[in-house]
């Protein structure tokens, strides 16, 4: 594989998770409270994607897969909001319940490839695989030929242009009132509350909106690998987080519209970061832990280098 | 039934009713402000000021007694649902605005339950509206609109607040220690402000202080609480007459009970 190869590959993969980046940033960054459902949520959004793919609906299934989790999103919010569990706990419960209705909705096996039964003209039983947008889209541009022949490429056009508008959507959306009264929630909830919203209500929306973020990722990710998996979420929540820390360490915390874009710029980013791994002949189950240090050295350096900067005036001080 | 702004009704409240350290906060108090009114509330730390203050706004429910707001029961109305008609100030500048956004967006939120209908939150009509209130506080926010609540002084913000907490016109404002914490200037101008608002709009208003020259200077009636109760309700020309040196004196008396 050549340079280019390997950065295309790279980049539709920091394309497939940008919209987790993105659900993660309005969780952490916006509404100020990490949510764990991601984990779950990833898979739910990937599982139902599958199951309505093989049902023949594959453009509808991208949508249901992100409205199903709105609902886990929902879930989690009123144990947060209503129960008055900790938000962390509250996202853990739920994501550890959406084990069991993803294996539910896998019908029972741990995953499901993109192919359905159907009798030959011999009379024969074989699978067949079934559409989806990636497969929809490489038939429209495959006859231009050249480097449109390439899946990856395919997969990164496609993938860019669902990204940007969902990107511009989203931008849009935080300026509007609701979208401001959610910013406002995440910043301070009192004033919100005094300011006659509910509060409640506004961090339920963005919880939801978080959800359905994390869970078109996954679907993507289902339509563009062909199948879904229950292991696939696993370390997601770390992974987001990464992906946004990344953005935030390039692009500064300057505006909603600025962490939008670096949450999706974090997420390239950090697949780049991943593809440089490999290449030097990193094993995958590194993955993980790579994505840890990534997330706890971005955490530390600020103080770190707050830290350095209190000792240089000392030593100024001093000298 | 009464159609004044305020009205309470023997309002009574427990702290940990039944254990050994059950404390009366609100015992039986009842008070009625006429619109327009401004009333100062003096009293020492545990007196039940910050209970009533909070059965007020919905933080707390009251065991026994009721809230009238111009003659609806809120008395276990939900805190946001009747923030619609009651502005509030604490003491910390921080808690009335968010640091991470602008000015304007700040405004704009607290303009929200009053505003008419927009898609976009912040709007060149409202944002006219908004520049002239900050123009009115006379500290060049009104050219600051874009910066971020964040990076305003004590003082500032604590300006903003005022206008956030009144800027929906509310029917009844409640102030609570809100100049406390700022500098002389400051809270002079801030106090200057309140008073100017709250007559300009009508406002009917409830300021807790522990400034003895503040309590009898601004507004036109004094209370005083103590063990939950009102001790002791000044105005007119009673009120005239009261030294701040004479009510620290009584203050102090009080207190020592």
């Amino acid at each position: 594989m050549t340079m280019l190869n390997l950065l295309i590959a790279a980049l539709s993969q920091g394309m497939l998770y940008a919209p987790m980046a993105l659900g993660v940033f309005v969780t952490f960054r916006i509404l100020k409270t990490p949510d764990l459902t991601v984990d779950g949520s990833f898979v739910f959004g990937m599982t139902v994607c599958a199951a309505v793919t093989i049902a023949g609906y594959p453009i509808a299934a991208l949508l249901c897969g992100a409205l199903a989790d709105a609902l886990a999103g929902l879930c989690t919010a009123l144990l947060q909001t209503k129960a008055r569990i900790e938000p962390i706990l509250s996202g853990i419960l739920v994501s550890t319940g959406l084990y069991t209705v993803n294996y539910a909705v896998l019908g029972g096996q741990s995953n499901l490839y993109l192919q359905r039964e159907v009798i030959n003209a011999q009379g024969a039983a074989v699978n067949e695989s079934c559409p989806t947008v990636y497969r929809m889209f490489g038939k429209l541009v495959k006859p231009m030929g050249g480097l449109m022949k390439d899946a990856n490429l395919q997969t990164l056009l496609l993938t860019l242009a669902i990204v940007a508008v969902l990107t511009a959507l989203l931008a849009v959306f935080f300026f509007t009132r609701p979208g401001m009264a959610i910013r406002a929630t995440g910043d301070n909830e009192e004033m919100v509350r005094s300011s006659s919203i509910n509060a409640d209500r506004m961090r339920t929306c963005g919880v939801m909106l978080a959800n359905a973020l994390v869970a078109f990722s996954g679907a993507l990710l289902c339509h563009q690998q062909r199948y879904a998996d229950m292991n696939c979420g696993n370390g997601m929540l770390v992974m987001g987080l990464a992906s946004v820390i990344i953005g935030q360490v390039l692009g500064g915390r300057r505006g909603v519209v600025a962490g939008l874009l670096s949450a999706v710029g974090g997420s390239l980013l950090y697949r780049i970061v991943l593809q440089l791994a490999y290449r030097l002949d990193m094993p995958s189950y590194f993955v993980k832990l790579l994505s840890t240090l990534i997330v706890i050295l971005a955490l530390t350096l600020p103080r770190l280098r707050g830290a350095i900067a209190k000792r240089a005036k000392k030593e100024g001080a001093r000298a | 039934m009464s159609s004044s702004p305020l009205s309470i009704q023997s309002l009574t409240h427990r702290f940990e009713a039944g254990t050994v350290n059950e404390k009366l906060a609100l015992d039986r108090l009842s008070l009625e402000l006429p619109a327009g009114q401004f009333v100062t509330v003096l009293g020492s730390n545990g007196s039940g000021k910050t209970t009533l203050f909070n059965t007020i706004l919905g933080k707390l429910i009251p065991d026994e007694g009721r809230i009238l707001l111009d003659g609806e029961d809120i008395t276990r109305q939900k805190d946001y649902k009747r923030a619609l008609n009651i502005g509030c100030l604490y003491q910390n500048p921080l808690r009335g605005t968010a640091p991470d956004m602008t000015i304007e967006e700040n405004l704009a939120l607290a303009y929200t339950r009053k505003a008419s209908r927009s898609f976009f939150a912040v709007n060149r009509r409202d944002n006219r509206y908004f520049r002239e209130l900050l123009a009115g506080l006379d500290m060049g926010l009104e050219n600051r609109m874009k910066t971020k609540m964040g990076l305003l002084s004590g003082g500032q913000r604590q300006a903003a607040s005022l206008l956030m907490a009144t800027i929906a016109q509310p029917k009844l404002l409640l102030l609570d220690e809100h100049t406390a914490a700022l500098d002389p200037g400051a809270a002079e101008k801030v106090m200057h402000l309140t008073e100017t608002i709250a007559r300009r709009d009508h406002i009917t208003t409830l300021m807790v202080t522990h400034d003895m020259d503040y309590a009898l200077r601004v507004g036109s009636r004094t209370i005083m609480l103590d063990s939950g109760r009102i001790v002791m309700d000044l105005s007119g020309e009673e009120r005239a007459r009261m030294t701040s040196g004479a009510l620290a004196e009584l203050f102090y008396a009080k207190g020592k009970r």
